[in-house]
C-alpha cells in the first residue's frame, strides 16, 4: 500500500501512522455536551466504501486527510490537514 | 443423527452412505418470533441458546453468505480467560466453562484443546502488569501461574533465550488456555440449533430493518421481507452497515487483522505462545500447520486482506522469538474484518429501537466469546434483562464513561486495542 | 544407482560432464549438474519418494514445478534441516542430503500405511464426530495421536541461523513469467524504453518453450527463448530475475517476490538462502502460463502417475526416460503430447481419451475409453483401460494425465477478485481489472497456443505502454504453432474405489460427495470439511476438479458453485525470508545513550526502555546483587550526590509567537503564565479525558519552550502535538520539532549537586524550577533545576556529541564529592519514596484526579481532554485513587501486581479494593514502600488493608498512606 503524501510524494505505508476517521477534525466545543463528545470520540459511520481518515507521515510530520475506499483500498485524494485552517 | 465413534465405525462399514445432512436448508418463512442477523459464531450460538435455554423455537438465522464464513472461520482460534478488568473477567471466565463442556453439549468435536497459553514478558514493568492480571484471574476463580525465565525455558526451550533485544524475563501461564477448531464451532452450533428447530438461512443478506413507532417489525432481505418481533444484529465487522439500517451509528470501526498458516509440520509447538513486545502469537494446529498472527494492519478496511508491512513485521517477530521456525514456509495468509470498539471490549445490549438488539465490538478476541456471547444475548432477548456476567457490556458506557474496560489502556482510538 | 533411466543425448538443463552426488534416505545417488532432486531420482529409476498426508500412500513426482502436490522431501541436516521441500524445484548440489518424510519406519515399510486400510473410517470430517469421550482423553490421548500422525516434514528445533535478505525494487513494468507471452511483453516494453523487471520462477527463462519445444520464428523453442533473453539481458533498462517467484499482489502496485539465491549452491558462504523482494511497479503483466490438471480415476495416485506436462518437461529438460507410457487425456493438448513423445522415441503403450476421436496415430489409441484403475504397490505396473470392448490391463511404467489446463491466475485473485468460468476451455479465466494495474497475457488468460501467446504478449504490452505514456515500437510477432484446443471436460471416472482429487491432502471424490451429502454443500464448506485445497500446493491441481465434482453432486453447475479464493503467497515462502533481519537484535532499532559504552564498561547491566538501553545499576566490587548496589546508590544520592543519564526522555522544542497559547491547549495546566527562565511540571490528557503523559515544560525565551515527555511516550506525544496544531490551530504561529536525539541530558541529584556544578565551573544560582543557558567549556549548554528524586537536583543538557565527555566529567566530579552514578533501580526507589508517578501509574485508565492531580486541570481554559474528563464515570465517587502503601510490620516485602482486599475478605473479584502498581525497598525509610490504587483511597488514609498476591503466595497487611513518603514538604529539593 502506498500513500501520496502531499509533501513527499508516493510513499510506502510503513512510513505512516494511522489515527482514525477524519471526524477527529471536528472537535466540539468544551461545553457541547455528552452526546456531541460521544459522537466525536466514539461513534463512527464506518462506511464500506469511500471514507476520509487521518494519517501521519512520520518523516515530514504532516497530518494528512486521505480519501479512500475501505473495500478496494484505492486512494482517491490526499490533502494536508493543516490547510483547512492555515 | 447422533455422532459417536461407534457411528463412524458402522457408517464406515456401510460405505458412509447413511450420513444425513448436518442441517436443513429451509426457505425463509414470512414470519418469525426472532430473527438473528449473521450466521457467524455469535449468531449461531445465540440461536442455539435461545432454543436450548429458553425453549424458544420460531427462530431464524439469516446469513448473507455461508454459515461460518466470516471471522469465526478466519481466526487464530485462541480460547482463554485471562482478562483482568471487571466485566471482561466474569464474562470470559463463564465462556471458558462453557467451552469445557462444548463437545458433549453439541455432540460435535470442536477440538477444544487446553494446551496452555504462555504470555511472555520482557521487563520488570511488564512482569508487574502481568502479575496484576494473573491475580485478577485467580480472583475470578480461573488459573494462572507466574513463570520466571527458567520456568519458561523448561516449557518452551526452543525460544531464543540469548536474544538481548527483548530478553525473556518470564511468562504468565494460563494452563486452561488453548485452541479449538474454528469451523467446527460454527458447524457444531449450527447443527445444534437446527436440531432444535432453528431455521438457518444462507445466502440471505439483510438489506433493511423495518421499524414502526420505535419498534422493530422485521427485516428486508435478498430473499424477501421477513417479519419478526425481535431482531438481533450479530454481524461482527459488518456492524456499522447493519446498524445504519436502523439509523444507528455505533462506536465501532472496522479493521483488518491478518492471520497466517504454514505448511504442515510434525509437532513442534505444544502451547499457545504470545510475544507481546513483537505483537506475535503462535500455536500449532492439529493438522500440523503453525497458526500465527500479529497486530491489525491499523487502517479501517473491509477488504478481508492485508498488506506486506504487517506480514513482514509478524515474520520478523517470529524470527526474533523462535528462530527455529525460519525454515517453515508460510502457506496462506488472509484477513478478517474486526469490529473494533473504543475500549477494546464488547457490547451486548438493547438499542433505542424496541425489540432490536446489538452484539458487537469483539475486536480480535471474539472467538473465545462464542459460547458466552450467545448465552448472554439469548438471556437478554428472552428475559429482557442483561445476564449478570455481561451486565457491563453496555452501549452507553462510552458516553457516560461508566464501566469502561480498556485492557490495553490505549484509550478511545479504535485501532489501538 | 547409475542413472539407468536417462535418454541419451536429451536434457536441456543438465550438464553430463558434471556429475553431482547427493543422498536420498541415506543412499548415495548420482545425478548431473542441472538436475532437480526429482529429475535425478527419476533418472535413477526411483519413482516413490514420499508418503501421502493421511493414508500414507506411496507417492512420486507428478509435475516439474513448484505446484507439485506430492513430491515433498526433507533436505539438509542439523540446524539446516528444511522440511517440505519440493523435489521438483530443489536443484541438486554436492553434499545435498534428502530424506523422505511423514513415515514411521522406512519409506517402503511405513507403519502408518495401515491408515490406508482404515480409510473407510477416516472419511471427510470423521474427527468431528468422535473422540469426544471421555473428555479428558482429548488432550491426553486422541489429540497427541492425531498430531503425531498429521503434519508432513519436521523442523529441527534448532535456531535457523542462516542468512536471509530483503530488498526493494522499483520499475515501470513488472512482467511475471518468461514464457512466450512474458518474453514478448518484456521485449516490447523494453524496446519502448520502459524500466522492466522480468521475473521467472525457473532456472532458465522460456517457460513451456523449453519443454514442448515448438518452433518459433524458425528456431527451436529453446533457441528462440535464449536469443530473446540475450537481447533483453543486453538492455540497460531491463532486469532479469530467474529463480524468482512473484508470490503476492498487494495494494498500489506492490508485489512480493521470493528469489532462491543460495539454495542450489553447495556452500553458499555469505550468500543468503533466499531474498524476499518488494517490487513496486507502475504496471504489471501476469504471464504465468497455465497449470495442467489431472483426472480423478481410481488409484490415480501411484508413483509413476504424472501430469502429461510434467512428463514432457522431465524428458525435455532432464532427459528422463519414463519407460512405457499410457496417456489419459480429454483434450487436444494430451493428444499432441502423445505425438510429441512418440516422435522422440518414447513408447506410448496407449492413448486413452473419452472423446470419439479418429484412431489414426502411430500409437495405440483407445477412444471413448477411460482409465478405471491402476496396479503396482510402490510404483505403477499396469493401467486398467475400459473401452467399448471391455477392460484391458496395460503394463506401463508411467501414466500421464492430461485433464486440461487451468490458467495460472492466482495473483489476480489476491485482492478478492473472482475469475469467471469459460465453458470452451472448461476453466476459470481472469476478468480484467481484478488487481488494479495488473494485466494478464497469454495462457494465464486462456490463450493456449504458442502463436496466440506470442501475439498476446505484444498486444498487452502495447496497452500497458500507452498507459505509461510510452510509445510501443513495432515488434513483429514470430511465427509459431497455432493449434486449436478442444476439450471435453472429464473430472472424475466412477469405477469403484478411491479417485484422488487432492493428492496432497488425500481428498478423494468420495470425500467431496460426502460433504455434499452432509450439507457442507457450498464450495467453502466443502473445502473446509474435506480439507481439499488446504495442503502445501493450495489446491493448484485439485480446486477446479473438486468444485466440478461438488457441482455435479449438488446439481448446481460450476458457475453457480463458484470457486474458493486464492490467497497469497502463490508458493509457500519461508518465514526466514519474510522475516529477514528480524533475528536476534535486528527486530527493533537499538537506541544507545552517549553514556552507553562507559556504563557497560562500569559493569552496569542494561535494560530496555522505549527502544533505548539504560543502566540498571552500577555494581561496585563486592556487590553481588542489584539490591546492594541500589541501596548504596540511593543512600549516596540522599547523602551526597548522584548522576544519571536521562537523555531518553522525549524532548520537543516548541517555538513561535503562539507557543504559550498552544501549550495551554495541550496541557491541563497553564503554561502561558510561566516566566522565561522557569520550568513547570505539566500534565497532558488524551482527548478521552484520561492521562496521556506528564513531563516538564521549560520556557527558554518568550516564544521558545522545551517540553519533555516520558521515554515511552516520546513519539506518541510528538504526533499528538502535531495533530493538535495542524488540526485545530494551524493558523497559530507555532513550530514543533523533536530534539530528543539532539541533546544528551544528565541529572545531578543530592545535597552536594551544587558542589559538583561548581567543580565543573557552573555557577548554580538557579532557583528551584529554573532554567538557563550556560557555557560549559565553550559549549552552549542548558541547565535546569528540576528533581525527580526529591533532592536538590539539576539537569545539564549538551549537544549529543558532547554527551560522552560530559558523562566522564560528571562521574569524576560526583566521585570527588562522595557520590556515584545511579541507574534505573535507584531512580525508581528515589521516585517512589517521593510518590512521583510513571507509566506504571499513568497506565492509560487513570484520570488526573485518580493520581491526585485533579487540581492541575485548569478551570479557566479549555484543553485537550477536558470535556471528556467531565463525563460522570470519570468523576463519580468510587474510583480508584493513588495512595501510598506501607507494610504494617516493617520487615515485610511488598509486590507489584498484587491486589488489595479488606482485611477479612476473600480474594475474589467482587471484593477487590485495588492493586499495587510499584514497589521498592526504601533504604531511606528502612522498609518496603508501594504505590497503588484503592477505591476512594484518599478518604481511607490510615486504614489497614490486605495486599494479596495469590500468584506468588504472598499476603501482607499494609497501611494506606499518602503517596509522598519522604520529605513531604519538599524542603530538600527546594534547597
Ligand atoms: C485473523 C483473526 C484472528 C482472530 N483470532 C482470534 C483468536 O485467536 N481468539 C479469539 O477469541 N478471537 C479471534 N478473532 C476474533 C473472532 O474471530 C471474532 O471476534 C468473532 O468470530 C466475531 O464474531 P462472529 O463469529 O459472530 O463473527 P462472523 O463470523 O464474522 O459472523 C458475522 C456474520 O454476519 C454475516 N453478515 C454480515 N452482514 C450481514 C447482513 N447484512 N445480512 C446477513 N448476514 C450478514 C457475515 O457474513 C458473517 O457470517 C480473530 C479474528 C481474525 C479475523
Ligand atoms: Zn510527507
Amino acid at each position: 500500500m502506498r500513500i501520496p503524501c502531499p509533501c513527499c510524494g508516493s510513499r510506502d505505508r510503513r512510513e505512516f501512522t494511522y489515527y482514525g476517521a477524519s471526524v477527529f477534525l471536528d472537535r466540539p466545543a468544551e461545553d457541547a455536551g455528552l452526546e456531541a463528545w460521544d459522537a466525536y470520540l466514539h461513534l463512527r459511520d464506518n462506511p464500506a466504501g469511500v471514507t476520509r481518515d487521518l494519517w501521519y507521515h512520520d518523516p515530514c510530520q504532516s497530518w494528512i486527510e486521505v480519501e479512500r475506499d475501505t473495500v478496494t483500498h484505492a486512494i482517491l485524494s490526499t490533502a494536508p490537514v493543516a490547510r483547512r485552517r492555515a | 443423527m447422533r455422532y459417536s465413534g461407534f457411528r463412524v465405525f458402522t457408517q464406515g462399514l456401510g460405505g458412509n452412505k447413511g450420513w444425513t445432512p448436518a442441517w436443513r436448508r429451509p426457505d425463509p418463512k414470512p414470519d418469525y418470533d426472532i430473527v438473528i442477523i449473521g450466521g457467524g459464531g455469535h449468531g449461531l450460538s445465540t440461536a442455539y441458546y435461545l432454543a436450548r435455554n429458553h425453549g424458544l423455537r420460531n427462530i431464524a438465522v439469516l446469513e448473507k453468505g455461508y454459515l461460518g464464513g466470516g471471522n469465526v472461520g478466519r481466526n487464530t482460534t485462541i480460547v482463554r480467560a485471562n482478562y483482568f478488568l471487571p466485566g471482561n473477567s466474569e464474562f470470559y471466565s463463564h465462556s471458558l466453562k462453557l467451552w469445557e463442556g462444548l463437545e458433549r453439549e453439541l455432540n460435535y468435536n470442536v477440538m477444544h484443546s487446553q494446551r496452555g497459553l504462555i504470555n511472555l514478558f520482557h521487563s520488570d514493568g511488564q512482569r508487574d502488569a502481568f502479575a496484576r492480571r494473573g491475580n485478577a484471574m485467580l480472583a475470578q476463580g480461573d488459573d494462572a501461574v507466574l513463570l520466571d525465565r527458567d520456568g519458561v525455558r523448561r516449557m518452551v526451550p526452543y525460544l531464543d533465550f540469548e536474544q538481548t533485544r527483548f530478553p525473556i524475563y518470564g511468562g504468565l501461564y494460563h494452563p486452561r488456555g488453548g485452541t479449538a477448531r474454528h469451523d467446527a464451532v460454527a458447524w457444531g452450533y449450527a447443527r445444534g440449533a437446527d436440531r432444535l428447530g432453528v431455521d438457518l438461512i444462507q445466502n440471505c443478506e439483510v438489506t433493511g430493518i423495518d421499524i414502526q413507532n420505535g419498534r422493530v417489525t422485521g427485516v428486508q432481505t435478498t430473499r424477501g421481507a421477513i417479519r419478526a418481533r425481535k431482531v438481533a444484529m450479530v454481524v461482527a465487522g459488518r456492524s456499522g452497515q447493519v446498524a445504519a439500517m436502523a439509523g444507528m451509528r455505533l462506536p465501532v470501526e472496522s479493521h483488518i487483522l491478518q492471520a497466517f498458516v504454514t505448511e504442515g509440520l510434525k509437532p513442534v509447538i505444544d502451547h499457545v505462545i504470545s510475544f507481546g513486545m513483537g505483537h506475535f502469537y503462535i500455536s500449532q494446529s492439529d493438522k500440523g500447520g503453525l497458526v500465527f498472527g500479529g497486530d491489525l494492519d491499523f487502517y479501517a478496511s473491509y477488504a478481508a486482506r492485508g498488506n506486506l508491512p504487517m506480514v513482514e513485521h509478524v515474520m520478523e517477530a517470529g524470527m526474533t522469538l523462535m528462530p527455529m521456525i525460519g525454515r517453515a514456509r508460510l502457506l496462506r495468509s488472509w484477513g478478517g474484518i474486526m469490529d473494533m470498539s473504543p475500549d477494546g471490549s464488547p457490547i451486548i445490549d438493547t438499542t433505542h429501537v424496541d425489540g432490536l438488539y446489538v452484539n458487537t465490538g469483539w475486536n480480535y478476541g471474539g472467538f473465545k466469546a462464542v459460547p458466552a456471547s450467545g448465552w448472554c444475548l439469548a438471556h437478554l432477548m428472552a428475559t429482557g434483562t442483561p445476564h449478570p456476567v455481561a451486565a457491563r457490556f453496555r452501549l452507553d458506557r462510552f458516553r457516560t464513561g461508566r464501566g469502561l474496560m480498556d485492557e490495553e489502556g490505549t484509550g478511545a482510538q479504535h485501532n489501538l486495542h | 544407482m547409475t542413472q539407468t533411466h536417462r535418454i541419451p543425448g536429451k536434457g536441456l538443463l543438465i550438464d553430463r560432464a558434471r556429475p553431482v552426488r547427493f543422498t536420498f534416505d541415506g543412499v548415495e545417488v548420482q545425478g548431473f549438474h542441472g538436475d532437480t532432486l526429482a529429475s535425478a531420482l527419476l533418472a535413477n529409476g526411483q519413482r516413490m519418494i514420499a508418503r501421502s498426508f493421511k493414508y500414507h500412500r506411496p507417492r512420486g513426482v507428478m509435475t516439474a514445478g513448484s505446484e507439485d502436490p506430492s513430491a515433498l522431501v526433507e533436505v539438509l541436516e542439523g540446524s539446516q534441516q528444511t522440511p517440505n521441500v519440493r523435489a521438483t524445484t530443489q536443484e541438486i548440489h554436492e553434499g545435498l542430503t534428502a530424506r523422505s518424510q511423514n513415515r514411521i519406519g522406512s519409506l517402503r515399510h511405513d507403519l502408518l500405511a495401515v491408515n490406508d486400510w482404515l480409510a473407510p473410517f477416516f472419511s471427510a470430517g470423521f474427527y468431528y464426530k468422535t473422540f469426544m469421550w471421555p473428555r479428558a482423553f482429548w488432550e491426553r490421548l486422541y489429540e497427541p495421536a492425531i498430531r503425531r500422525a498429521a503434519g508432513l516434514g519436521s523442523l529441527s528445533g534448532h535456531h535457523d541461523v542462516a542468512v536471509y535478505e530483503k530488498a526493494w525494487a522499483h520499475c515501470d513494468l513488472l512482467v511475471i513469467g518468461a514464457g512466450p507471452a512474458g518474453l514478448m511483453a518484456a521485449l516490447t516494453a523494453a524496446r519502448a524504453g520502459a524500466e522492466v523487471i522480468l521475473a521467472d520462477e525457473d532456472v532458465r527463462m522460456g517457460g513451456r518453450l523449453l519443454s514442448d519445444q515448438p518452433a518459433v520464428g524458425g528456431l527451436s523453442g529453446p533457441d528462440w527463448a535464449a536469443r530473446t533473453v540475450a537481447e533483453l539481458a543486453a538492455m540497460p533498462n531491463v532486469r532479469l530475475m530467474t529463480r524468482t517467484t512473484v508470490t503476492g499482489a498487494y495494494d498500489d502496485g506492490t508485489f512480493g517476490a521470493l528469489e532462491r539465491v543460495g539454495l542450489h549452491v553447495p556452500a553458499p558462504g555469505d550468500l543468503p538462502r533466499e531474498c524476499f523482494w518488494r517490487i513496486v511497479a507502475r504496471r504489471a503483466i501476469l504471464a504465468a502460463g497455465a497449470l495442467e490438471r489431472p483426472i480423478a480415476h481410481p488409484d490415480n495416485d501411484r508413483p509413476g502417475v504424472m501430469l502429461a506436462s510434467g512428463l514432457v518437461s522431465h524428458v525435455a529438460k532432464w532427459g528422463v526416460n519414463p519407460g512405457r507410457v499410457v496417456i489419459f487425456s480429454n483434450n487436444d493438448s494430451g493428444l499432441a503430447t502423445a505425438r510429441h513423445l512418440t516422435a522422440q522415441g518414447i513408447e506410448i503403450a496407449a492413448y486413452v481419451d473419452p472423446r470419439a476421436i479418429p484412431v489414426t496415430e502411430d500409437f495405440p489409441v483407445y477412444a471413448q475409453a477411460t482409465v478405471t484403475g491402476t496396479r503396482g504397490r510402490h510404483g505403477l505396473r499396469d493401467v486398467a483401460v475400459t473401452h467399448a470392448g471391455g477392460t484391458s490391463m496395460i503394463p506401463a511404467r508411467t501414466l500421464a494425465l492430461a485433464g486440461g489446463w487451468n490458467p495460472t491466475l492466482h495473483l489476480t485473485c489476491h485482492m478478492n477478485g473472482r475469475p469467471v468460468w469459460e465453458e470452451s476451455l472448461a476453466a476459470f479465466v481472469p476478468k480484467p481489472g481484478m488487481v488494479p494495474g495488473l494485466s494478464v497475457a497469454g495462457a494465464a488468460r486462456g490463450r493456449f497456443s504458442t502463436a496466440a501467446c506470442l501475439a498476446d504478449g505484444v498486444e498487452v504490452a502495447g496497452e500497458v505502454l500507452r498507459d505509461l505514456s510510452l510509445r510501443p515500437k513495432k515488434t513483429p510477432v514470430p511465427e509459431a504453432e497455432d493449434a486449436p484446443y478442444a476439450i471435453a471436460p472429464l473430472w472424475a471416472v466412477d469405477a469403484g474405489g478411491r479417485a484422488w482429487l487432492d493428492f496432497a491432502n488425500d481428498v478423494t471424490t468420495k470425500d467431496v460427495r460426502l460433504a455434499a451429502q452432509e450439507g457442507y454443500a457450498s464450495v467453502e464448506h466443502m473445502k473446509r470439511y474435506t480439507t481439499q485445497g488446504m495442503a502445501p500446493d493450495q489446491g493448484k491441481s485439485s480446486n477446479v476438479a473438486a468444485l466440478a465434482v461438488l457441482a455435479e453432486a449438488t446439481g448446481q453447475g460450476i458457475p453457480a458453485t463458484g470457486t474458493t479464493t486464492y490467497r497469497p503467497p502463490f508458493v509457500p515462502v519461508s518465514i526466514g525470508a519474510l522475516g529477514a533481519g528480524g533475528r536476534a537484535e535486528g527486530f527493533a532499532p537499538q537506541r544507545l545513550l552517549t553514556s552507553d559504552a562507559k556504563s557497560r564498561a562500569m559493569g552496569a547491566p542494561m535494560i530496555e526502555a522505549g527502544l533505548w538501553y539504560r543502566p540498571s545499576y552500577f555494581p561496585r566490587a563486592g556487590e553481588n546483587d542489584w539490591r546492594t548496589a541500589c541501596d548504596r546508590e540511593v543512600a549516596q544520592v540522599r547523602e551526597a550526590v548522584g548522576t544519571c543519564d536521562v537523555s531518553t526522555l522525549g524532548k520537543i522544542d516548541v517555538q513561535g509567537r503562539d507557543a504559550a497559547r498552544f501549550l495551554d491547549f495541550v496541557y491541563t495546566n497553564t503554561m502561558s503564565t510561566l516566566k522565561p527562565g522557569r520550568v513547570r511540571y505539566g500534565l497532558m490528557l488524551r482527548e478521552d479525558g484520561f492521562v496521556m503523559d506528564d513531563g516538564t515544560c521549560a520556557r527558554l525565551a518568550e516564544d521558545h519552550f522545551l517540553v519533555t515527555t516520558t521515554t515511552a511516550a516520546a513519539g506518541l506525544v510528538m504526533r499528538h502535538m502535531d495533530f493538535v496544531h495542524q488540526a485545530f490551530c494551524a493558523d497559530w504561529d507555532v513550530r514543533l520539532i523533536s530534539v530528543t536525539e539532539a541533546w544528551a541530558q544528565f541529572a545531578l541529584a543530592g545535597p552536594k549537586s551544587r558542589a559538583v556544578l561548581a567543580s565543573l565551573g557552573i555557577r548554580a544560582d538557579l532557583p528551584f524550577m529554573g532554567c538557563t543557558h550556560i557555557d560549559l567549556g565553550g559549549v552552549r549548554a542548558r541547565l535546569f533545576r528540576i528533581s525527580f528524586s526529591g533532592e536538590e537536583g539539576y539537569e545539564i543538557a549538551v549537544p549529543t556529541r558532547y554527551g560522552a565527555s560530559l558523562f566522564e566529567a560528571l562521574l569524576s566530579a560526583v566521585h570527588a564529592e562522595g557520590g556515584c552514578a545511579y541507574g534505573m533501580e535507584a531512580l525508581n526507589v528515589l521516585r517512589i519514596e517521593k510518590g512521583f508517578i510513571t507509566h506504571a501509574e499513568i497506565h492509560g485508565r487513570v484520570t488526573a484526579d485518580d493520581v491526585g492531580l485533579g487540581r492541575m486541570v485548569s478551570a479557566k481554559k479549555d484543553c485537550i481532554g477536558k470535556a471528556a474528563a467531565h463525563r460522570p464515570g470519570l468523576t463519580e465517587p468510587g474510583r480508584e485513587q493513588l495512595v501510598g502503601l506501607m507494610p504494617v510490620n516493617q520487615g515485610e516485602t511488598l509486590s507489584a501486581g498484587a491486589h488489595l482486599y479488606n482485611e477479612r475478605d476473600l480474594a475474589t473479584r467482587e471484593n477487590n479494593q485495588g492493586y499495587v502498581t510499584s514497589v521498592a525497598p526504601s533504604p531511606t525509610l528502612g522498609c518496603w514502600l508501594g504505590l497503588g490504587f484503592v477505591k476512594d483511597g484518599r478518604s481511607r488514609m490510615g486504614q489497614v488493608i490486605r495486599l494479596d498476591d495469590g500468584l506468588r503466595g504472598h499476603k501482607v497487611l499494609v497501611e494506606i498512606c499518602d503517596p509522598v513518603f519522604f520529605d513531604p514538604e519538599g524542603g530538600r529539593m527546594r534547597g
